[in-house]
């Protein structure tokens, strides 16, 4: 009964101060504005973090593996001659198909191409695949052309790197090194980090490149994702190869999570800045809520109200203040940016990939708590000297 | 039960500006039996209001006791002094104090909150209170839709709900024009005589005053004198 009571006092006296909110309305959109803005700005920073996360989670299947040789942390770093990939190829644990086992010995370079908008030139991969090279992604599919015919300086580009950059129309002609390219074909990958790739046969880009009869990884395709194990330890025991086996849904998630998380680190200390901002504002909001109620506060403590329920009111004010700001905020940073094509350097490649923003529901979430943090917090300091001002002296303020 | 109601011995009151004091109450002694009507007059800052936050237990002296209905106020602690008020006073202040976004139904209510109540009877008890102070039609209007004399009944009603023993009035009719006022005060002494509230009365106005059934005078800290009010 008591407990109800007290649940009544602070029900009714915080209900008195959300009605209080419209009288006030200059102070509390500028700290609703602030809390919406900063939430805003970590919705989208997080949302770029997420979808470069999901594109390359993408990428990588569970039921494939990527071999490149031993103490490389990447294609680009890596080095497999004709007979290591050979070896490979004929391993347990490989899936059959038509043409025998499936895999693609892969090689890649970088090459610059301009960029659509801006028309500076940036960096893309230009990857060789093997015959197995569509066969080991699943989601492989030609969106427009035609496939590249092997031995010819044809190639297919992803629908990223199409979006992305200039002149690489089916048609075109471009040329990279000492040689021109036409290209023949758009494909999509499922959104994969292959989808801001240009491929073209791997013969030909060993032979325009001077690369000789070398790879730097191959990708197989797994009887099933147990497989892994047979697969890898047959490939670590054989003395003629020094290779690291990885399964390639691990491998692109080990690349997304150091950009990933620079990303999210930048986030968090830009909006962590501008989150002080708005605890500022919010503060001042309070401030104002707080002194235009002196003396109905000092009333209700005269009356007999303890000071826990105005503290836990001026709290309940500041935190409507937090979830509505970061309502606002969710809501702007949704609109606004979920699906954002972009673009981003792979430190792993040293090449762009492209990739839309992704504002998932956690992330939402995340804005919103953040935001009843900095209402919290902005509600704080002004609660605690609405409870402590003296009945008295508070009662003459008039 | 003693006789008297408000039993004040030898309070002070000091008030510390740096290295100035002012002694706005000095060792002040004042007993006010059950059903008494006191209006308690003096010249602006001779302590009237502190004399009475005082009593009504929402300040403290730096010396002194002050026992209400048979029980020592200054020494409790915040909080039991808390619901020492909700109980055993009710206050009248001279600007009403009633929140604005409430009705009258609901302001008058306010008190009720910390009772063990449901809604309904609380609702039922601030209505009777209402209507008890003539504003029977007059439930659901909020102050600003009020006029100045009933804001105050308002605020009477308010001060009535719990039916505490003693009612704190600080200048109720300080704010109202001659007629308003005059209905206040008739509110006062009916509640004085027919509900036996006893009742503290702070005024500047020897009118409002002479409605009392005695007078006390307070200058330089002290009761100067006491006096039987003419009618
Ligand atoms: N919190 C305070 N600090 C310092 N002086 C105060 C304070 N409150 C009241 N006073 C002083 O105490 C004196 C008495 O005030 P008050 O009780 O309000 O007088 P009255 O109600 O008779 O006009 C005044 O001089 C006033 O300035
Ligand atoms: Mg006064």
């Amino acid at each position: 009964m008591r407990f109800l009571n007290w649940l009544g006092q602070i029900a009714s006296v915080t209900g008195m101060n959300l009605r209080n909110v419209p009288a006030r309305p200059g102070s509390t959109i500028v700290a609703l504005l602030g809390i919406a803005g900063v939430v805003a700005v970590l919705v989208a920073v997080l949302s770029i973090s997420a979808g470069f996360k999901s594109t390359m989670a993408t990428t990588g299947a569970e039921d494939a593996a990527i071999v490149i040789r031993a103490g490389s942390t990447s294609e680009l770093s890596s080095g497999l001659s004709a007979d290591s990939v050979n070896i490979i190829a004929q391993a347990p644990g490989v899936a059959a198909g038509d043409n025998g086992p499936l895999s693609s010995a892969e090689l890649f370079v970088i090459v610059d191409a301009p960029k659509r908008g801006s028309g500076t030139d940036a960096n893309v991969p230009f990857r060789g695949v093997s015959r197995g090279g569509f066969e080991v992604r699943d989601h492989f599919r030609l969106t427009d052309g035609r496939l590249f015919e092997p031995g010819l300086r044809e190639v297919i580009v992803g629908q990223g790197a199409a979006r992305e950059f200039a002149n690489l129309e089916v048609g075109s002609t471009v040329s990279w090194g000492r040689n021109e390219w036409t290209v023949v074909g758009h494909f999509e990958d499922g959104g994969s980090l292959a989808e801001s790739e240009i491929w073209t046969d791997v013969r030909v880009l060993q032979d325009a490149y001077n690369r000789g009869n070398s790879f730097q990884s191959v990708r197989v395709k797994l009887e099933s994702p147990e497989a892994l194990q047979v697969f890898a330890d047959a490939l670590t025991s054989d003395a003629r190869l020094e290779v690291t086996v990885e399964r390639e849904s691990e491998f692109y998630a080990d690349q997304a999570g150091v950009l990933a998380s620079v990303i999210e680190s930048i986030g968090w200390v830009v909006t962590g800045m501008m989150g002080l901002g708005a605890v500022f504002a919010a503060i001042l909001t309070m401030y104002a809520s707080v002194s235009s109620r002196t003396v109905e506060i000092a009333t209700l403590r005269a009356l007999g109200f303890g000071r826990f329920p105005i503290v836990v009111s001026v709290l309940a004010e500041a935190l409507v203040l937090g979830v509505l700001g970061g309502a606002v905020g969710g809501i702007v940073a949704y609109i606004g940016f979920n699906g954002y094509q972009a673009s981003t350097l792979n430190w792993a490649s040293f090449s762009q990939v492209t990739f839309a923003f992704l504002v998932t529901p956690a992330l939402l979430v995340t804005g919103v708590i953040y935001a009843l943090i900095m209402g919290l917090v902005g509600g704080l300091i002004p609660s605690w000297r609405a409870a402590r001002q003296p009945i008295t002296t508070a009662l003459r303020e008039l | 039960m003693s006789e008297s109601l408000v039993e004040i011995n030898a309070v002070s009151k000091i008030y510390k500006r740096g290295a100035e004091r002012l002694t706005v109450l000095d060792k002040l002694s004042l007993s006010v039996p059950r059903g008494d009507f006191v209006a308690l007059m003096g010249p602006s800052g001779s302590g009237k209001t502190t004399l009475l936050n005082l009593i009504g237990g929402i300040d403290r002296p730096d010396g002194g006791s002050i026992v209400v209905s048979d029980r020592r106020i200054d020494k409790l602690s915040d909080r039991a002094l808390a619901h020492w008020r909700s109980r055993h006073v009710g206050f009248v202040f001279q600007m009403f104090n009633l929140l604005p976004v409430l009705t009258a139904e609901r302001n008058v209510e306010l008190p009720l909150l910390l009772t063990g109540m449901n809604g309904r009877q609380r609702r039922e008890r601030a209505r009777t209170a209402l209507s008890l102070v003539g504003l029977q039609d007059r439930f659901t209007h909020k102050p600003a839709q009020l006029s100045g004399g009933q804001e105050q009944r308002v605020g009477i009603a308010r001060a009535i709900v719990t039916d505490p023993e003693i009612l704190l009035c600080d200048e109720p009719t300080g704010d109202l024009d001659r007629q308003s006022g005059d209905e206040v005060l008739d509110l006062l002494v009916a509640l004085n005589e027919s509900q036996g509230k006893t009742i503290i009365m702070v005024t500047h106005d020897p009118v409002a005053a002479e409605r009392a059934k005695r007078i006390v005078h307070l200058d330089k800290g002290r009761l100067s004198s006491v006096s039987e009010a003419a009618a």
